[in-house]
């Protein structure tokens, strides 16, 4: 954004607008039809100075960048020994090889990071994109951005602290989605042959997709909570029924999967405007699940992605309408075995179906309804919401749930096809006992498989592997049918926003120390052992008073499990954003209100200038805001990109072990005191802040190790005495229960004597002692020269 | 199945693949040609059990007879410590692999740097990943698995075999250790 001298507060953007003058006469010339190119105008009504690096480039932040990365240094773990993305490939990178282009192992390695974290922030730039143009379409350029009325007045952290703009009706969006494309297809091209050769300039280059995808996300989301009146900033949004089990099957059975809305609203609308909505189910998976509830409460969600095989086969849905993202690629092969019809309605999954946008909807649901055609490609979300309802309803008699799961005779028969081969066990990802499970069926046991079902992905690589083609996921969803049938849970719709008076109020405790942290469960379903572990995750730590928040599929995850009292963790906490409060944003692209809040608390709380200030944000919440993310099953490339928008931010992400096949960790050294120094802003000098957090990325082996890790990671260098007491209650606690004994790393740790808890001084004193431990200074953390007081070794 | 292919099928990693311990002799031979051995145990040694006897049993034997100190994982270090054996160091599997990279680590004690970083018991695709980073990254590290699966990024790994041959190759080994 540019000041045109002289019109004061008239400022140009950075999107252009065309003036045609078909003749202009003037005492020094005489113009036809001129055209003339400038930037659009707007009236500027925030007052906020413009920072120093409003719309960074790829490069703007590398010093940022490169702070962190001499901390967290990357572990690399490659994937494959080769590189074959030319065709001089494929090419050796062992022992110190290089490729025929030049590169190296680990600049291959954050290569292949970049490559992820792009696909992902393109995916959420594109998704954005995609939803603002229809949204504009709709309701009008104009259209007011409201995320929480007068209570969330810092409506768009992220567009406010990266492109230094405040928006204020749909089209302003448009400005900031620009800029991403920019530098996502900028960011692509780094990864061509010949480009970055340096591994630490692909690894800050990776830092900048993630910051450009919580944009991204933030665009996304704004749109579509002020043009669909989703909750606004609401802690009391509608609890949603959640699971299997909570699907009526007698009513024609609608299933939507993927991330984009608009065509699950269109559904609603229709069935709202024809009186149908009690005539028919609209079930959900995955995120456009997650959205179309914060629609309409009255939706259901079925599960995260991990249920998509399930519940095809189930038979229950009569038409599967699907949009974007982690929709399985094989999906109307598995809708033809059931006979139910596949609505695709996004341009970026086609399914190979002929595109009837522009027919007749009698023609299409005759067409669907017959069987004459397996499905129909419609880019009109309204059509798609006649024409699916329509074809539910008229489908579901004739198809009385046809479904393709085995009777328990029948999956007894089928097992006794299996040869013990163990090619199911070597295909599962999980490594679960599969070959054995299906040889006890052979004999009528069905408790292996029974059990299979709460650890299993959902992902039927067992069955692809099968030499006697047994159709194992198909056994185990049999076996566990009395389970399925008791999946009723509930979930808090996503909510969005956080307002800023819960960050008024939550601010200093988090900063201090007192609130031991904000830990953020989000992504995919690729769990180890089953979705129950980030439901015990996420109860554990809101139970200890840390805030957590939830989004995605693993905030369904959370919900998918009840206690001793029959409650699920949503039941039985807030949905504030306080101390013990489980906080569900939303779909994928809500997580920027969840580093959002921790901008926000810098912004709000702290009263940093936000507009265009990525690095003094980024240093404060580095230092200061107790913030983890945690992707448990984490899958995707945009689980990339989210965690990479995390860590520019300075904020921890802890994956399960899968994650390591992300081919890099960021790992700090606690034995290397010389890493951990940092300037403290009241005196200029460097002085020992100590191994906090830790780590940046990490990969824990046991939901144990990741429950002790988070707990650790939150500790920041700036925490009060009181704070960091109360933090490491937490951690000596759950390392005691879950690993067993003191931690090692109490020296490090403590940095004075009023830091150690009341209730555990003796042991630590021991520990300190026999350690030699000195107290050491708690600083006013920095790791910017320039925001020091009174410089003397800046 | 193969003798030398990844247990989980897809995990092929390229052209430098484990040598096969076809023996418990090699194996026996490996760790004593070692100036300074370590072992890491994942959480998966708890789990194992042939005969009545846990592997854990077994490691611990191993790790006195070879005189090999033990970093344990995630939750494991609670089971070495019921059966009377304090392991050297208490560390999540990414962070020890992380060390064995740093060519100037001193180790444990802080005298000098491991030549032989034995794995056992971690989850197959997170041990194949970090013995990828070693394979890699830390060229004058010797690795050794003794898991009952081939693992390929590793210097030298068990074939794809029974719990029960398994298990006999582990007992074999331990008691060559103490000739």
């Amino acid at each position: 954004m540019y000041c045109l001298s002289g019109l004061g507060g008239i400022k140009l953007r950075r999107d252009g607008v065309n003036l045609k003058i078909k003749e202009l006469k003037s005492d020094i010339a005489h113009f036809r039809d001129l055209s003339i190119t400038i930037g659009a105008i707007a009236r500027e009504t925030w007052v906020e100075p413009m920072g120093p690096t409003p719309f960074p480039s790829l490069t703007t932040l590398r010093s940022w960048d490169r702070k962190l990365l001499e901390r967290y240094k990357p572990f690399y773990l490659p994937f494959c020994d080769l590189c074959c993305l030319c065709t001089y490939g494929k090419c050796d990178l062992t022992g110190n090889k290089r490729g025929a282009c030049g590169i190296g192992m680990a600049a291959q390695q954050s290569r292949t990071v970049l490559l992820a974290a792009s696909i992902g922030a393109s995916t959420h730039t594109a998704h954005a994109r995609e939803l603002v143009t229809h949204l504009i379409g709709k309701y009008g350029r104009d259209l007011p951005l409201n995320v929480g009325g007068l209570n969330v007045e810092v409506e768009a952290p992220h567009m406010r602290l990266v492109c230094g703009m405040k928006p204020e009706k749909l089209s302003d969006l448009e400005e900031a989605l620009d800029y991403c494309e920019k530098q996502v297809t900028q960011l692509l091209a780094v990864t061509h042959t010949g480009q970055e050769g340096n591994n630490l300039d692909f690894e800050s280059k990776v830092f900048h997709a993630g910051m450009i995808d919580h944009v991204g996300m933030e665009i996304a989301d704004l749109a579509q909570i002020s043009a669909f009146d989703f909750p606004k900033a609401d802690p009391e949004s509608s609890l949603i029924d959640l699971g299997l089990g909570s699907v009526n099957i007698n009513k024609p059975v609608i299933l939507v999967i993927g991330h984009n809305v608009p065509p699950a609203a269109e559904i609603i609308d229709y069935l709202r405007e024809q009186d149908l909505t009690t005539e028919a189910e609209v079930t959900g998976i995955c995120c456009t699940a997650m959205d179309m509830t914060r629609y309409s409460a009255k939706a259901k969600i079925v599960g995260p992605i991990s249920w998509q095989l399930r519940y095809i086969r189930s038979g229950v849905p009569d038409v599967i309408v699907i949009d974007e993202q982690c929709i399985r690629a094989d999906t109307l092969q598995e809708a033809m075995q059931i006979k139910a019809p596949v609505i695709a309605t996004s341009e970026k999954n086609c399914c190979g179906l002929p595109d009837r946008t522009l027919d007749d909807p009698d023609d299409i649901v005759a067409d669907l309804v017959s069987g004459k055609s397996s499905g129909a490609l419609i880019f009109d979300p309204v059509k798609v919401g006649e024409v699916t309802v329509r074809t539910a309803i008229a489908i579901a008699p004739k198809r009385k749930k046809h479904k393709v799961l085995p009777s328990v005779d029948e999956l007894i028969r089928i097992a006794k096809k299996c040869t013990l081969c163990t090619l199911c066990r070597r295909a599962c990802p999980n490594d679960l006992p599969v070959s054995y499970a299906v040889k006890a069926a052979a004999q009528g046991n069905l408790n292996g498989l029974d059990e299979l079902y709460d650890d299993c992905v959902g992902c039927g690589r067992c069955e692809s592997a099968c030499p006697q083609k047994i159709p194992v996921h198909s056994l185990i969803v049999t076996a566990a049918e009395k389970k399925t049938a008791e999946e009723t849970f509930c979930i808090r719709s996503g909510r969005g926003a956080i307002q800023d008076i819960e960050i008024r109020k939550v601010g200093g405790p988090i900063v201090l120390g007192e609130i031991p942290g904000i830990v953020a469960f989000v992504g995919c379903a690729n769990y180890p052992k089953g979705s129950r572990e980030v439901a015990e995750l996420c109860m554990e730590f809101a139970k200890r008073r840390y805030i957590v928040c939830t989004s995605g599929c693993a905030a369904m995850s959370a919900g998918m499990y009840r206690n001793d009292e029959g409650k699920t963790a949503y039941e039985m906490y807030s949905g504030s954003f306080e101390a013990g409060g489980i906080v569900n944003v939303g779909s994928c692209v809500s997580n920027a209100h969840i580093s959002g809040a921790a901008i926000k608390i810098a912004s709000i709380f702290a009263k940093k200038p936000l507009r265009g200030n990525y690095e003094e944000i980024a240093d404060y919440v580095y230092n200061r805001v107790g913030a983890v993310g945690v992707a448990w099953g984490a899958m995707s490339q945009k689980a990339a990109s989210i965690a990479a928008g995390f860590w520019r931010l300075g904020i921890p992400v802890v994956v399960g072990p899968h994650g390591t096949k992300y081919r890099r960790m960021l790992l700090g050294r606690s034995d290397k005191e010389q890493d951990w120094y940092v300037y403290d802003t009241r005196t200029g000098k460097k002085v020992y802040g100590g191994p906090v957090p830790e780590h940046l990325f990490f990969a824990a082996e046991t939901k144990e190790e990741a429950m002790v890790m988070i707990a650790k990671l939150t500790m920041r260098p700036n925490d009060t005495s009181k704070g960091r007491a109360i933090k490491l209650t937490n951690y000596i606690d759950l390392h005691r229960r879950l690993i067993g004994g003191m931690p090692p790393d109490m020296h490090l740790l403590v940095r004075k004597m009023a830091d150690i808890p009341l209730t555990m001084k003796e042991d630590i004193e021991k520990i300190l002692q026999h350690m030699k431990w000195t107290e050491h200074e708690i600083p006013d953390p920095t790791l910017l020269s320039r925001m020091i007081h009174t410089p003397k070794e800046a | 199945m193969p003798l030398a292919e990844s247990w989980q099928t897809a995990e092929i990693p390229g052209p430098k693949k484990a040598s096969l311990i076809i023996k418990p002799d090699i194996a026996d031979a490996i760790i004593r040609r070692a100036k300074r051995p370590i072992m890491v145990v994942g959480y998966g040694a708890v789990e194992y059990e042939v005969e009545g006897i846990k592997l854990i049993e077994c490691l611990i034997e191993l790790a006195k007879k070879g005189k090999i100190p033990v970093v344990v994982t995630a939750s494991t270090a609670r089971e070495f410590r019921n059966r009377g054996f304090s392991p050297a160091a208490l560390m999540p599997a990414v962070d020890i692999g992380n060390r064995l990279t740093d060519s100037t680590w001193k180790g444990l004690d802080g005298k000098d740097t491991y030549d032989l970083a034995i794995f056992v018991g971690l989850p197959y695709y997170m041990e194949w990943t970090i013995l990828s980073g070693l394979k890699h990254f830390a060229s004058a590290l010797k690795t050794m698995t003794l898991d009952c699966v081939y693992q390929p990024n590793a210097s030298w790994s068990f074939p794809n075999s029974t719990i029960k041959d398994w298990a006999a190759n582990l007992r074999d080994i331990v008691e060559n250790l103490g000739d």
